[in-house]
């Protein structure tokens, strides 16, 4: 696949870094020079070769290293992998729907082969082969969802659909950006969005709602979501804040190159076929100030849009504090030029 | 003391009603605290009703956090079955089995405190019964209950903000993020970014 995978680490040492080519492919989240929360959703179809649309799941160099921090994740702290009884068909749906699509996209990886129910799933970059029964869960370790989610980059939500809404029920969440799957497990979709703030006024979340409800099986879609984060910590969660939050107090002219990581995040929306629920893979790509700027026309755009952020999403997003240092330091390679539309560096 | 006015919040805090009469097969009321008088006044709105509907009634009543007990009140109502619990805890394995032996066209009526109507609408759903067959209306005490997002732990009777968590000892602010399956507000840890910086303790929730 031309790249290796990283032996890095996401705690303690970081030595979590991006190659040329990962930097080069980073999803930067910005079309334009402002941002602003809105429906923002586009068909979930494959994208420029090499790029990290070109398939349905992204595996890049970091595979590995991810997988490590999420056993280490759940060794911790259980709660982060949960779903209420109902939900197992929806795991069984996202199992297939990931092994399919690896299996597909990834030849040289990833095989799967089936004789009606009986499955072979061989995954060499882990070093996995397991043959089950596909819906029988006694002949897999765990349940369908954590099985293929302890293989799978990225967190995951299932939400089932009821009574005109989404309710999200299960989840393998280990790289959140500060929010509780064992705390929200359970809501409905204005309820776990509730802290969000703006958004709801400007009705943004109703129309997302409306759209989902009617989301077909086949036709995924995809959007954005993005934050920041000090130092490149997959485990942003609230759990944890305790440990992580006094790093943003050591946010200083001289580090912020180092330790401010842009957090993108690609989210896809997929109607499963057997459970008529939707899963919500939200995959996580971070990328320091100093990576960054190395692509000119991104460092110009992030700098105007941190600079111009409506303050409440900046303290939303956790970084108010910071955000003087980081325009202090994005400001020095903003010529002023203009941008041209679109995310891609060189266009 | 009347209905509580409550300020605008989030999508996830709950918001109560006023409880109104219903036509039903059987009525259940839950209340704790001054929630008795939301069920006196319930049964006063019934009028020239009230009495065939008290026959079919069920009353589970709890003292409030702050030791208000009108237990004497509702008893005087009437009703066919009228039961006073020390705690919800203690009414839970009680509520439980109403719940379970219920048939079709059971009205549920929750009054009092946020702790005991979260507490005991969860339970309602558990059971399965149909949204529409339950009304809830606030009264008394606005003390949360708060789950510490950290440790986990449940601390009960939170009147201010920010409070230590009676488990983990972190000092924790509250939000208004508010989980129906635990029935439990967030509790965060207020001085994670800044250590030691705790700022004195409001009485927000009396
Ligand atoms: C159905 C699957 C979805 C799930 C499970 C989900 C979950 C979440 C969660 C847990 C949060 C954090 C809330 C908090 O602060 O506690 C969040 C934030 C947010 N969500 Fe969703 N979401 C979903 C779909 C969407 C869609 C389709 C939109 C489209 C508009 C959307 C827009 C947002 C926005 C704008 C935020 C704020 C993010 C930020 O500024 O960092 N979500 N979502």
């Amino acid at each position: 696949m031309g790249f290796e995978f990283n032996t890095e680490t996401f705690r303690n040492d970081f030595t979590f870094r991006n190659s040329p080519r990962a930097i080069a492919r980073f999803p930067f989240p910005f079309d334009r020079d402002d941002y602003m929360y809105s429906v923002n959703m586009e068909p979930h179809v494959p994208g420029r070769p090499g790029s990290v649309f070109e398939h349905a799941f992204d595996v890049d160099e970091h595979y590995l290293a991810e997988m490590r921090d999420r056993d280490l994740v759940l060794k911790e702290d259980p709660l982060r992998c949960q779903s209420l009884p109902h939900m197992e068909m929806a795991g069984w749906d996202l199992l297939e729907l990931i092994m399919e699509s690896k299996a597909r996209d990834y030849p040289d990886w990833f095989e799967l082969h089936r004789q009606g129910n009986k499955w072979h799933w061989i995954n060499k970059p882990m070093q996995i082969e397991q043959k089950f029964t596909f819906l029988d869960s006694s002949t897999l370790p765990y349940g369908p969802m954590e099985y293929i989610t302890r293989q799978t980059q990225g967190d995951f939500t299932l939400q089932d659909q009821r009574d005109e809404n989404l309710w999200i029920e299960a989840g393998m969440v280990t790289t959140q950006a500060d929010w509780s799957l064992d705390f929200d497990i359970g809501m409905g979709f204005h309820e776990w969005h509730a802290p969000v703030p703006l958004a709801h006024e400007k009705g943004v979340f109703d129309r997302a709602l409306k759209f989902l409800l009617k989301l077909q099986h086949g036709a995924p879609v995809r959007r954005f979501n993005w934050t920041m984060t000090v130092d490149p910590l997959l485990d942003t969660s609230p759990e944890n804040y305790p440990k992580w939050g006094p790093t943003r107090a050591e946010i200083t002219p001289e580090n912020v190159g180092q330790r401010m990581h842009l957090r993108v995040e690609l989210q896809t929306l997929w109607r499963l076929p057997r459970s008529n629920a939707i899963a919500f893979p939200i995959r996580c790509y971070l990328i320091k100030f100093d990576e960054l700027v190395t692509q000119p026309k991104w460092a110009r755009r992030l700098h105007r849009v941190v600079r111009d952020l409506h303050p409440d999403l900046a303290a939303y997003k956790g970084f108010l504090r910071n955000r003087d240092t980081m325009v202090a330091y994005l400001s020095q390679y903003d010529d002023g030029a203009p941008t041209s539309p679109g995310w891609w560096p060189e266009d | 003391m009347t209905k509580t006015v409550f300020e605008k919040s989030i999508r996830s805090r709950p918001v109560y009603d006023e409880l109104q009469p219903r036509p039903g097969t059987a009525h259940l009321c839950v209340a704790d605290g001054e929630g008795a008088e939301a069920v006196c006044d319930l049964f006063a709105k019934a009028g020239t009703a009230a009495a065939e509907m008290l026959a079919r009634s069920h009353i589970i009543y709890v003292p409030g956090p702050t030791g208000t007990d009108l237990f004497a009140k509702v008893q005087a109502l009437g009703a066919a079955q009228c039961h006073r619990s020390p705690s919800f805890w203690a009414a839970e394995p009680r509520l439980r089995k109403v719940l379970a032996d219920a048939h079709m066209g059971l009205q549920v009526y929750l009054a009092g405190t946020e702790t005991l109507i979260g507490l005991a609408q969860r339970d309602v759903i558990e059971a399965g019964l149909p949204h529409d067959a339950v009304q809830t209306e606030h009264r008394g005490s606005l003390s949360r209950r708060v789950q510490c997002v950290h440790c986990k732990g449940i601390t009960e009777n939170v009147t201010t903000d920010p409070f230590t968590c009676s488990h983990c000892g972190l000092n924790l602010f509250v939000r208004d993020h508010y989980s129906r399956r635990l029935a439990a507000f967030q509790g965060v840890n207020i001085d994670a970014e800044d250590p030691g910086t705790v700022p004195p303790a409001v009485e927000r929730f009396k």
